[in-house]
């Protein structure tokens, strides 16, 4: 599944809404879904209000479906982040007058199996999340 | 789906109840709500309902710290109630849980505050 959307803010509520419809045919339980899609809002919120600075600009989601693992990558051509590592810090944030927790990797961290973000100065950031769902997992199946 | 905030004031409290989602979106919204009852200067405390919160994310702590660093420097108490264990675990990443109180419904944190 692939959709590209307008970075705005009305369009974060979207973009969780299409991926929890995508994954529904997992039957996730009520806490994936949740961690899913919390951890598709703190990637799109930053596509939009980090990578584009609230500026025009168009987010790019895709969500791919493997047995029971769902993967997301969720990019943007916007601004990019100069020190990754710092970024992914708990409580870092580098708009602190925008009243941003700068919890937001530290969610998609621990939401999802496997979190991984890739960025270039001037050109972008790609997010990938990787979940397993339970239900699905390995241990699980007979 | 958007979120609804309503509004009362108890006494020298302002109890916020939330209704639907709380995101960068809407999360303007309840700054300007909650700091315009706050600029009209009868509550000093703060109390925020949370039972029909159906999603929130760090955008969501970001306005909640930041009432929360209003209301305690002005001297007043600050705390949540009806918070899903699904909210709770984003409180606890953030180290926020070890600030803010919590109360299982909006009496107790109610009379906590001396109000109820």
């Amino acid at each position: 599944m692939e959709l590209k959307f307008a970075a705005r803010s009305e369009n974060e509520s979207f973009a969780r809404v299409a991926v929890a419809a995508f994954i529904s045919q997992l039957d996730p339980t009520v806490e994936e879904l949740t961690e899913i899609k919390t951890a598709v809002s703190e990637a799109v919120t930053n596509a939009i209000i980090h990578g584009y600075e609230e500026q025009e600009g168009i987010v790019y989601m895709q969500c791919s479906i493997e047995e029971g693992t769902v993967e997301l990558v969720i990019e943007d051509h916007g601004r990019g982040i100069e020190d990754v590592e710092e970024a992914r810090q708990p409580l870092f944030t580098s708009k602190p007058e925008l009243e941003r927790s700068g919890m937001g990797f530290t969610i998609m961290e621990n939401f999802v199996d496997s979190f991984q973000v890739e960025s270039r100065p001037g050109l972008g950031t790609r997010v990938r999340l990787v979940k397993t769902l339970k239900s699905h997992s390995v241990a699980n199946r007979h | 789906m958007s979120l609804h905030i309503s509004t009362e004031v108890r006494g020298d409290t302002l109890i916020v109840r939330l209704e639907g989602e709380l995101d960068h979106h809407t999360a303007d919204m309840v700054r300007q709500r909650v700091e315009s009852e706050l600029d009209r200067g009868i509550t000093s405390h703060l109390v925020i309902n949370m039972e029909r919160l159906s999603f929130m994310d760090s955008s969501g702590l970001g306005v909640i710290l930041g009432r929360y660093k209003r209301v305690t420097a002005g001297d007043g108490r600050m705390s949540l109630c009806a918070v899903n264990d699904q909210l709770k675990k984003l409180f606890e990443l953030s180290g926020m849980l070890k600030i803010l109180r919590i109360y299982a419904t909006e009496s107790q944190a109610l009379t906590e505050m001396g109000v109820a």
